[in-house]
């Protein structure tokens, strides 16, 4: 009966302690106690889980890199393609622009009709400065129709199929304008050369001729309309034993990335060649 | 078969021709894949069509080129029958004939060109033509002549292939 009576002391003693610690640590008393015996298992348990994650990553290292390398081939490919769409985009772009500054010269220049097209070739002989564009007489385009760009003059038909046309450009041996010079307003001739140089000729040694002088076409001759922006001259040669003075003019075109033209299909070149007198 | 092939092979030779070599000068020589072609088909052995190709290739330039109508076909083949008779001369080094061809054909074709252009009026200087045009023309050629010789080589194997006795 003692032992009865003595253990049920001990177990509500043992209570009362438990419900007074629960207490205390509800009410926040036991909060200095649990810091300082909670440090110490946190730090053993932060140790515990970096050796293990560190034991954990050595084990699954080799798994990782394969999945790596997936991820990175698939990344590069996304990136080469993204590329790719870039070269693409910078590409249509740059043609926008080209065809932009078309418009707007053919915008500005109202009198005459255009027709846009786009340089698809070059002639095969290094001889001769041809390009071969992606419009021809179906398109309304006839031979000896001049050709620009928002810069100036190109060239002019030489011939042509139904769907495209041979442009012959002002660069050519064969070809021959006539021009004004700007300042004086004196009749010239432009030709081209096999390097595509424009030698600019029959300029009277009176005639004041400086570098920087503006050519522009003479509309002389029928074969180009007048007043289209050439080149300038770039030096002069001059000798008091030259019945004319020459020089070498600066295109105002980059013919070595010629991308789109416009022909002008108001103008209708003159044949003077029956007017030229021959020799009996 | 071999004749049927000429068209598409030069076409696409015409075409990267125009779009692409006659684009990228060398000075202001570039090169003439055509050429190149013809006189590499020319070369190989078993190949029996070599004349016709070299006319349809030149009929083709023609239609192309500012140059004189006759002045391609006859420039080729002239080019085809250098090459036929260097491949009876130096048949055991066919690339070496290669290489020959290239360079002979190329000084022969331009020095045509040149001609022919002199005759209708457009004043050349012939200096200028041969250091500016012509010997990079022809150093360009001779670079390409290797590689277009290997992809003819193929062409003309799987045309004509070898037959087992």
């Amino acid at each position: 009966m003692k032992t009865s009576g003595s253990q049920f002391f001990r177990t509500a003693t043992i209570g009362i302690v438990v419900v007074g610690l629960v207490i205390f640590a509800l009410s926040g008393y036991m909060q200095p106690l649990f810091r300082t015996a909670i440090s110490p298992l946190v730090t053993v348990q932060t140790w515990l889980s970096t050796r293990f994650m560190a034991v954990y990553e050595f084990v699954t290292v080799p798994r990782d890199i394969a999945s790596l390398r997936a991820q990175n081939q698939a990344l590069e490919s996304e990136v080469a393609g993204l590329q790719a769409q870039i070269i693409e985009l910078e590409q249509q772009l740059r043609e926008a622009q080209v065809l932009y500054a078309l418009l707007d010269f053919a915008r500005s220049s109202p009198a005459s009709q255009y027709v846009a097209a786009a340089v698809i070739g070059r002639d095969p002989s290094p001889f001769l400065h041809y390009v071969i564009i992606d419009h021809g007489s179906d398109h309304g385009l006839r031979r000896g129709m001049p050709v620009i760009t928002d810069q100036g003059l190109v060239g002019r038909i030489d011939a042509l199929t139904a769907t495209a046309a041979r442009v012959q450009l002002v660069t050519d041996p064969g070809s021959t304008v006539n021009v004004r010079l700007q300042s004086t307003r004196t009749e010239a001739q432009i030709t081209g050369s096999v390097t595509g140089e424009i030698e600019l000729g029959l300029v009277s040694q009176d005639t004041p001729l400086l570098p920087g002088e503006i050519v522009l076409t003479s509309g002389l001759g029928g074969g180009y309309p007048a007043d289209l922006l050439v080149g300038q001259v770039i030096s002069v040669r001059s000798s008091g034993t030259d019945l004319f003075q020459s020089a070498s003019v600066q295109s105002v075109v980059d013919f070595g990335s010629l991308q789109a033209v416009l022909v002008i299909t108001n103008f209708r070149p003159v044949d003077i060649t029956p007017l030229i007198p021959t020799n009996p | 078969m071999s004749a049927l092939a000429a068209f598409p092979v030069l076409i696409i030779t015409l075409m990267l021709q125009l779009a692409i070599i006659s684009r990228l000068p060398l000075l202001h020589g570039t090169a003439d894949l055509m050429l190149l072609v013809l006189v590499a088909w020319a070369l190989q052995e078993r190949v029996r069509t070599a004349w016709f190709w070299t006319l349809l290739g030149g009929v083709m330039v023609t239609l192309v080129s500012g140059l004189p109508f006759y002045m391609p076909v006859f420039g080729y083949l002239i080019a085809t029958g250098v090459a036929r008779l260097l491949r009876r001369q130096v048949w055991q080094t066919q690339l070496l004939a290669m290489f020959v061809t290239t360079f002979a054909a190329t000084l022969i074709y331009h020095a045509l060109s040149l001609a022919v252009l002199q005759i209708a009026g457009r004043g050349l200087p012939i200096s200028d033509s041969l250091t500016l045009v012509t010997l990079p023309s022809a150093l360009i050629n001779l670079m390409l002549a290797l590689p277009v010789y290997t992809l003819i080589t193929d062409l003309a194997h799987w045309l004509y292939p070898a037959e087992i006795a």
